[in-house]
């Protein structure tokens, strides 16, 4: 037995049997071809081409059907190396000049390219040469006339372990129900293959490093997506205890959707306004299905990632058009990007090199109002995005007064410009503020008079708060909800919200923790966001709460001297609940 | 035979889609036509030869285009680089 780490995908355990597919499948070797042959080899490699085009074309359409834009993107990528005169000249002529076979011709000139990929050390150029492959893969595929419906010779269940799975091959294996889940060598949270098994609603482990090296075909494994973890080989007693902790997954899923239709009220009948965290256009769907809110924070960064120019308006209206009709009347809070320099300083922004302290350094609004054209393309969009719907706008990073004063300002240029365009728009888009730096906290008093909302991302507010790295080892411990400054400065923020009569949300991560959204309604909260898929478990957790008795502990956790004590009541209050 | 020299100014060099946006170009004229790039010489048809080429802000290439309709292609694509690839 023999257990794998890398980065889980999908929450989810599957058990099966290993179906490798491999990438060195394929052996090609130079055949000499007599000089009367060679004009027949040219055709059938121009063959080869036109047919990888028309498989090209199909899978771009499937792609932007089943998957969206961004993906169907990646393909046209395909269709732009299949044209490059290196495939349709130089493979030809190098046929002609080895009178050689069209395969061996082509790998030839594709190991050229990736060689010289190989020399330049970008992220980027690693990308480029898995599409290279994939593309030179597919015409060596039908020169040869290899069916690449691999699966179909098998019908038992399989887990896939692969050294990285092609774009145009995770749509065909969509079309194969026994497919249970994904082991893979390459690739990140982010990758292709991981919002595949998203889609596909399977658990995957990507970034294993050597797994295709370790299983054989018909090995079992266990596929943990939760903890990202893969059992090789399991004993029949981990074989076991996996699936009673699959049935209980299960079990807890079904539960679950009972209470998707239910509304977010306490058991006495108090309503809390639960909202979902979305962090891409991916899962609008599911949105819909859990009676919730609205969405209390749509994350935009995903636009700006993994491509190199910025993303355009249309583009961007084209989205939120999206996102804002998928809830109907529901709010929509659309944060503007929180984007280090980094992740523009390809597409036309001064690169300010490696900067020391990222998180406290230029992002979010300092980024974008140096480099107001962002700013601007994107609150353009929502509103032109927003005609009929309950769009809201929410900056990241703000720290003082003045900075809502600019926003406001270019927002007032842009709806002059939007009369001026004719074009229809949502004249009164509630503006809001995400409070996360300490220093927009204290002045909350000021800065409510500016804005029209605010919602309060705990997990940077108490990293800036305590001073704690969370992902730094050595002091991540000391990351605390709970800590005496964290409820003082929360109850600052909400009691000023009210006192102007403005309404307060929060969408960190203490609104998902069983404790932490306890006191956070103790302390007043009109609403909290949580991401997708932890939305019915809080709604669950909300619907066991007693409102007035919560309320009545809001004072003995604030007068609390630490964190020890104020977690005590909050459990004491939580086993009482049930009573 | 035309010879040109041509700084690159957009920000983000030859990257990919300046790289697609010049291949795209350079294939609808008949002529041959390269770059160089410090004695290094790619076909300006092939997306895949200008990315090898790893050209960032600031580099010196040289254009050569040879054949009927060399004059529009040599101006055509002298006008994409000041165009700077439409950034923005």
């Amino acid at each position: 037995m023999i257990i794998k780490r890398g980065i889980g995908v999908n929450i989810g355990i599957a058990i099966g049997k290993v179906f490798i597919i491999r990438d060195d499948n394929v052996v090609i070797e130079k055949r000499n071809l007599p000089k009367e042959k060679i004009k027949e080899e040219i055709n059938r490699y121009k063959m080869a081409l036109s047919k990888t085009k028309e498989e090209i074309d199909i899978i771009k359409a499937q792609v932007l059907e089943a998957l969206g834009k961004q993906h169907a993107k990646l393909i046209d990528a395909h269709s732009m190396i299949l044209k490059d005169p290196l495939i349709t000249k130089e493979v030809i002529n190098l046929i002609s000049t080895q009178m050689c076979n069209a395969e061996y011709a082509l790998s030839i000139k594709i190991e050229e390219t990736i060689k010289k990929f190989d020399k330049i050390n970008d992220t980027f150029f690693t990308e480029k040469k898995n599409e290279i492959i994939d593309v030179s893969r597919r015409i060596i595929f039908n020169l040869i006339n290899v069916s690449r419906s691999f699966l179909k010779e098998t019908k038992e269940p399989i887990i896939i372990v692969a050294n990285n799975i092609y774009p145009s091959e995770l749509l065909n294996i969509r079309k194969y129900p026994n497919v249970l889940a994904f082991c893979i060598n390459l690739g990140s949270k982010t990758s292709h293959t991981a919002l595949f098994a998203q889609n596909m609603g399977i658990p995957a482990v990507v970034g294993l490093g050597d797994i295709t090296k370790i299983v054989k075909d018909g090995d079992s494994i266990i596929v943990n997506g939760e903890e990202g973890s893969v059992i090789i080989s399991p004993t029949d007693e981990i074989i076991d205890v996996y699936k009673k902790k699959k049935e209980q997954l299960h079990k807890n899923e079904l539960y679950l959707s009972k209470i998707k239709k239910l509304p977010t009220i306490t058991r006495d009948n108090k309503k809390i306004n639960l909202m979902i965290n979305l962090d891409s256009q991916d899962n609008l769907g599911d949105c819909s299905s859990l009676n919730s809110d609205g969405i209390g924070l749509f994350r935009t960064e995903f636009l700006y990632l993994n491509r190199d120019n910025i993303p355009s308006e249309e583009e961007q209206t084209d989205v939120y058009r999206k996102v804002l009709n998928s809830v109907g009347d529901l709010p929509v809070i659309i944060r503007t990007a929180d984007i280090g320099a980094d992740k523009v300083s390809n597409i036309g922004i001064k690169d300010v090199g490696k900067e020391t302290n990222p998180f406290m350094g230029f992002r979010g609004i300092r980024l974008f109002l140096r480099y107001p054209q962002l700013l601007k393309s994107q609150i353009k969009a929502i509103y032109r995005a927003s005609q009929r719907s309950n769009a809201r706008i929410m900056i990241p990073m703000v720290t003082s007064v003045d900075e809502i004063i600019q926003v406001r300002n270019i927002i007032e240029d842009i709806k002059k410009e939007l009369v001026e365009q004719n074009i229809q728009f949502n004249q009164d888009i509630p503006l809001g503020i995400m409070v996360e730096i300490p220093s927009s906290a204290i002045i909350i008093d000021y800065i409510l008079d500016y804005v029209d909302f605010i919602s309060v991302g705990t997990n940077d507010l108490i990293q800036y708060l305590l001073a704690v790295d969370r992902v730094n080892q050595y002091v991540s411990n000391m990351y605390d909800p709970f800590h005496p400054a964290v409820l003082r400065i929360l109850n600052l923020i909400f009691q000023s919200a009210h006192k102007k009569g403005k309404k307060v949300s929060v969408c960190g991560e203490m609104a998902c923790d069983y404790l932490g959204s306890m006191a956070l309604i103790a302390l007043g909260v009109d609403s909290m966001s949580v991401p997708l898929k932890m939305f019915l478990k809080v709604k669950q957790h909300i619907r066991n709460l007693n409102y007035e008795k919560l309320l009545s502990i809001s004072t003995k956790i604030l007068n609390a001297d630490n964190s020890t004590a104020i977690i005590e009541i909050l459990q004491n209050e939580l086993a009482n609940h049930g009573n | 035979m035309i010879r040109k020299e041509i700084v690159v100014i957009n920000e983000q060099g030859l990257h990919a889609r300046p790289c697609g946006m010049l291949s795209n170009l350079a294939m609808r004229f008949e002529s041959e036509i390269k770059i160089i790039k410090d004695g290094y010489e790619v076909n300006a048809k092939s997306v895949m030869g200008l990315l090898t080429l790893a050209a960032s802000k600031g580099s010196k290439i040289i254009l050569i285009a040879n054949g009927r309709d060399e004059k529009e292609a040599t101006w055509e694509i002298e006008k994409l680089f000041e165009s700077k690839f439409d950034e923005e």
